[in-house]
């Protein structure tokens, strides 16, 4: 799943721009994540300062 | 906030000012709905734009200029600077704005020509009735307002949504997003009055670094790297604090600021039934400069003009809103993205050796006009086998 570090998030929008689903919205300052969400990876390449990870669940 | 207006604008930059303001102008009721509760802020933006650009729109105001520009430097991969001068007496070529306030000054304008403005207010969802656009549902403070309107007018940046949720695909690939952070500094030595670009691969991988000053010893400071060179330790931040660090070591950042910026060509259509797509969203940012100011003001007021004249003969379909994505795909706009996304496409395609030749090859250039293009024609004059190079764009270059 899709892990947004919000201590690292500058709510920006970039990734919400590059995201294949449209599973990510920012809405003012929190950025939301919809269960639509493949954790394909795209949003975290690009994020310019590393705040989303794509995290293993067990 | 009314239930029913003519024209409905989403996002309160410049795109949906110039689209408020110029909808209120022709005489419809018009609503700009922010997300954010304040307009102008948080800054998304270097801050640059062209005279001429500027002076089409309105005219430069203290207040919200932070410096004027002279001229331009542009770094090569080695570190040789070329110089930038405007032939045009005085010199003065572009403007470094103070975004905050000039946003606010666009939507300003745009409430006193009668549009309604309405902050922290987010557009969450279409109103579809018969498989057609009618309007918003706009929340504010947890609470639901449904608004109606006879066109809605998306302007909401670089984010946006809401054409995705009228079924039109705005994804941005990977490769064509600029990936981007920005400081604002503080105690920086540079010159006041003029914009420096740095290349390179290892200094901005398929993109470019800028020091934009903001007026004495203070500058916006930033880099937009390709997305697709963007990764865990190789971000735009690593990039951006690397140079800082050897460049400006007294400087002090008092702003932090990260963002994307789409490099792409422009939506393929950017109008369905009773809906226009302006600015960023529409994806028209200058895909070389990464520019988007003019653009986005220049879509705005269009689509305003379109649909007004639209509204008046009671036809907002697709087809009768096509008028606004014929003109501006036929303007000088327009053409300007069409032909500097090639340019984009060859340049980041080159090796530092090949951008050090083109650079090296001249060293100081005066320019009469003060433009990318004049900078591009007068590239190819001193280094005429890039005419070849750049294949079937060349003509469009004569």
């Amino acid at each position: 799943m899709l892990k947004v570090h919000r201590d690292i998030c500058g709510y920006c929008g970039c990734c919400v721009s590059v995201c294949p689903e449209g599973a990510l919205e920012l809405i003012d300052a929190y950025l939301s994540v919809e269960p639509n969400c493949t954790s394909c990876g795209i949003c975290a390449k690009v994020c310019p300062l590393g705040a989303l990870e794509v995290v293993n669940e067990k | 906030m009314k239930n029913k207006y003519d024209v409905l604008i989403i996002g309160g930059g410049p795109a949906g000012a110039l689209a408020g303001r110029t909808a209120a102008e022709k005489g419809l009721s018009a609503l700009i709905v922010e997300k954010r509760p304040a307009i102008g802020a948080p800054v998304r933006c270097a801050e640059g734009i062209g005279q001429e650009a500027l002076h089409e729109f309105i005219d430069p105001d203290p207040r919200w200029i932070s410096a004027e520009m002279h001229g331009a430097g542009i770094v090569a991969p080695d570190g040789f600077l070329m110089k930038l001068e405007s032939e045009m007496a005085g010199g003065k070529v572009g403007y470094v704005l103070d975004r905050k306030f000039f946003d606010r000054e666009l939507v300003w304008k745009a409430a006193e020509a009668g549009a309604d403005v309405a902050v922290k207010s987010r557009a969450a969802a279409p109103i579809m009735e018969d498989g057609l656009l009618k309007g918003a549902k706009i929340e504010y403070c947890g609470k639901v307002t449904n608004v109606k309107a006879d066109v809605v007018i998306a302007a909401d940046g670089v984010e946006s949504k809401f054409s995705k949720w009228c079924g039109i695909d705005t994804t941005v690939p990977v490769r064509e997003i600029m990936s981007g952070v920005q400081y604002v500094m503080a105690n920086v030595d540079i010159d006041p009055h003029s914009t420096v670009f740095y290349l390179g691969n290892d200094v901005a991988p398929e993109g470019y670094l800028w020091v934009f000053p903001k007026g004495h010893r203070t500058a916006n400071v930033g880099i937009g790297i390709s997305g697709k060179k963007s990764g865990q330790g190789h971000r735009a931040k690593d990039y951006l604090d690397k140079f800082v660090k050897k460049t400006f070591p007294n400087g002090k950042t008092i702003e932090y600021i990260p963002g994307g910026v789409s490099v792409c060509r422009p939506l393929d259509c950017t109008v369905a039934d009773n809906f226009l797509i302006t600015g960023d969203a529409a994806r028209v940012v200058d895909p070389l400069t990464g520019g988007g100011i003019y653009n986005a003001m220049y879509t705005g007021r269009l689509a305003a003009e379109v649909a007004a004249d639209c509204i008046s003969k009671g036809d907002t379909s697709k087809k009768a809103l096509m008028a606004y994505d014929k003109t501006w795909r036929a303007s000088k706009m327009g053409k300007a993205i069409e032909r500097n996304y090639h340019i984009k496409e060859y340049l980041i395609k080159q090796p530092d050796a090949k951008l050090n030749e083109i650079i090296h090859s001249v060293s100081k250039m005066n320019l009469k006009e003060f433009s990318t293009i004049s900078l591009i024609k007068e590239i190819i004059r001193v280094n005429p086998k890039l005419m070849l190079e750049l294949g079937a764009l060349a003509a469009s270059l004569r």
